[in-house]
């Protein structure tokens, strides 16, 4: 592929980021604005915002990468990022809106009134944070290194640059236009380039990757096609663990929670989380597209370790000339959008909570926002930097199973179960966070052979998450005079329809 | 000792009883008595019957598949549209699955929301 292009499609994108961000700095005056778009974004423009937001560098590069190298089982991926959403939506969509809690700590505060806990939830605020930036920056580097040979570095620094201005400028409102624009430019940039690669495929035969005789990476076509047949020692267990770790892991994402705020009501909360399940669902069956042409057009990037970089080349290699050129730039467009629209949001999410809780004691409210911002994006792009890379998409569903295992069971516990106390929240995820932790840390440093020690540190979900729920709730019963005494009044606030005249005690944040 | 006198009742018509009924819902769940401890109970319980029964029906149509994986590996071998069957249900079939859940789910607490309204202000 050409640098030219390639380089171009960044640029463009980048400046389209910055001009809608400048834009949306005439109407951000408020601090409202700044964090909650003041509360009045629509269902539809909101949902798009929300795709844009989710769509991150595993969604758009990792889950290709996946499919290519190791088949059927990666389908969860994508599958579980979007019944996370239907999951939440069940469980918590219209109630986080209730609450009227800006971030996860105001809703721990508010809901259990208990400041240690909202510390706790702040600095689990900020690692999740953090550790779900890293790849992001990971997944720059290694596009822009792959049109143009530059470091690895290079493209981390640049899209932590486009984020930091744009979020410094204009803060939420303008971010909610950015990101539903980065959501449609996602989308049309894998599907455009999937009709012309099609039709390539059908002139050339239309052979199945799933056939025997088709070898990529050393594994026959027919074996990487079929479910529970690679990636670990015990893939029924990995793949349940997986589905634990993403059906419930995104609804204790920082950014993704923070986005509910912006909604007028608790009804429109829902009806946007239903709009962004179809948003989810028609962007989901691309990428696995890429990964399995990519068995046909592309197995040398098995073996070289950069599955990752498929949804790249695919376009060039498969449609030859100019073409080709510009589809792939496209692509690029769209990776350099997954990074920016992702990144953006946690950077908002990370910042509004690092403002509230340390920076706020010093400075004014939206020059504490700023400083904070610079804070949430520079340390995890040098840990990005010192970090060994592993699959995007892996370290993302590290991350999930972290949310999982910690703000998971704090919301679903403290808005379904009137006995949660505070002592017993706090257990849950000091138990549910170290676990996790741990066993993502280990993950990243990958010393284990293969073998049931490394399926359960590799994907934790399914043992952690059951964990800090009965630890939540046990401590929780052994401390029944910790329940607070406005319980009945905040399950009012969470439950009832707005429509409804009715004293809701004082909402977690105005 | 000796019994204290009984303090002098005033008997009036009981005109009160009039403003008593006038009561709303919302009112008695304000004022957290056991009438509006009941409407609450009975909103939440609803509602969490109807969570369940959404979360159940993924559970088994969605994340049933690994299980279905393993007692029929033969299901590979199926071939829908020149794909193995595998990934035509994870590719493609189970997003309007969610959707449908989601759509019903939206739709079902949204009535549960108005009856709860109709009865609250009444």
């Amino acid at each position: 592929m050409s640098a030219a292009w390639g380089v171009t499609a960044i640029a463009l994108v980048s400046v389209a980021t910055l001009v809608l961000g400048i834009f949306g700095l005439r109407v951000a005056r408020t601090t409202s604005d700044f964090f909650v778009a003041s509360r009045s974004v629509g269902p539809r423009l909101n949902a798009s915002a929300i795709g844009g937001e989710y769509l991150s560098a595993a969604s758009f590069l990792g889950v290709a990468g996946l499919v290519l190298a190791f088949g059927a089982d990666m389908l969860w991926y994508p599958v579980g990022w979007t019944a996370g959403y239907l999951v939440l939506l069940v469980l918590v969509a219209a109630q986080l809106r209730r609450s009227g809690a800006y971030t996860l700590p105001d809703f721990a505060e508010a809901r259990l009134g208990s400041r240690r806990l909202r510390t706790v939830s702040s600095l689990l605020v900020v690692a999740i944070g953090w550790l779900y930036l890293m790849p992001q920056f990971q997944g720059a580097g290694l596009s822009l290194g792959t049109i143009t040979g530059a470091r690895p570095w290079v493209g981390g620094v640049v899209v932590a640059v486009v984020v930091l201005v744009s979020v410094l400028a204009g803060g939420m409102r303008s971010i909610t236009l950015v990101q539903a624009f980065q959501y449609w430019l996602k989308l049309t940039a894998l599907l455009v380039p999937v009709f012309f690669m099609l039709q390539v495929w059908l002139g050339d035969g239309g052979v199945s990757p799933a056939t025997e005789s088709v070898t990529a990476g050393g594994t026959p076509g027919d074996v990487w096609a079929a479910p529970l047949a690679s990636t670990s020692a015990h893939p029924l267990y990995s793949t349940y663990s997986l589905i634990v770790a993403t059906f419930l892991g995104t609804m204790g994402l920082p950014h993704v929670v923070v986005r509910f705020y912006t909604n007028p009501d608790g009804r429109a909360a829902r009806r946007t989380t239903l709009a962004v399940l179809a948003l989810l669902g028609v962007f989901y069956v691309l990428p696995p597209v890429y990964g399995a042409l990519g068995r046909l057009y592309a197995p040398d990037l098995i073996a070289s370790g950069r599955a990752d970089t498929v949804v790249l080349e695919l376009p060039a290699r498969m449609i030859g000339g100019l073409g080709g050129e510009l589809l792939s730039a496209l692509t690029t467009a769209g990776a350099f959008a997954a990074f920016l629209s992702t990144s953006s949001g946690l950077t908002i999410a990370v910042a509004g909570v690092v403002s509230q809780d340390v920076v706020s004691r010093w400075l004014r409210p939206i020059t504490a926002f700023r400083v904070s911002a610079v804070i949430a994006v520079v340390v995890p792009l040098g840990l990005a930097l010192a970090a060994p890379g592993v699959s995007i998409a892996r370290s993302v569903g590290l991350v999930f199973a972290v949310a999982a295992s910690t703000f998971c069971p704090l919301l679903v516990l403290g808005i379904w179960w009137r006995r949660l106390t505070d002592v017993g929240a706090m257990a849950g995820l000091a138990v549910g966070g170290t676990c996790s932790v741990a066993a993502v840390t280990d993950a990243f440093v990958g010393t284990h052979g293969p073998g049931w020690v490394a399926d359960l540190l590799g994907q934790p979900a399914a043992w952690t998450v059951p964990l800090a729920f009965l630890t939540m709730i046990g401590v929780s019963l052994l401390t029944p005079h910790r329940v607070p005494s406005h319980v009945a009044r905040f399950m009012v606030r969470l439950h009832t329809p707005e429509a409804v005249v009715l004293d809701r005690g004082r909402p977690a944040r105005n | 000792m000796t019994d204290p006198v009984p303090d002098r009742v005033r008997v009036t018509s009981p005109r009160q009883v009039g403003t008593r009924l006038a009561r709303t819902g919302a009112s008695e769940i304000d004022a957290q008595t056991q009438l509006g401890e009941l409407y609450m109970s009975s909103l939440l319980r609803s509602q969490g019957r109807l969570a369940v029964t959404v979360l159940v029906a993924l559970v088994v149509l969605v994340g049933g598949l690994p299980l279905l994986f393993t007692w029929a590996p033969s299901l590979a071998d199926v071939e829908l549209l020149g794909m193995p069957l595998p990934w035509v249900l994870l590719g493609f079939a189970v997003y309007p699955v969610m959707f449908g859940l989601g759509w019903f789910y939206v739709r079902a607490s949204e009535r549960t929301e108005r009856d709860f309204t109709d009865v609250v202000e009444r």
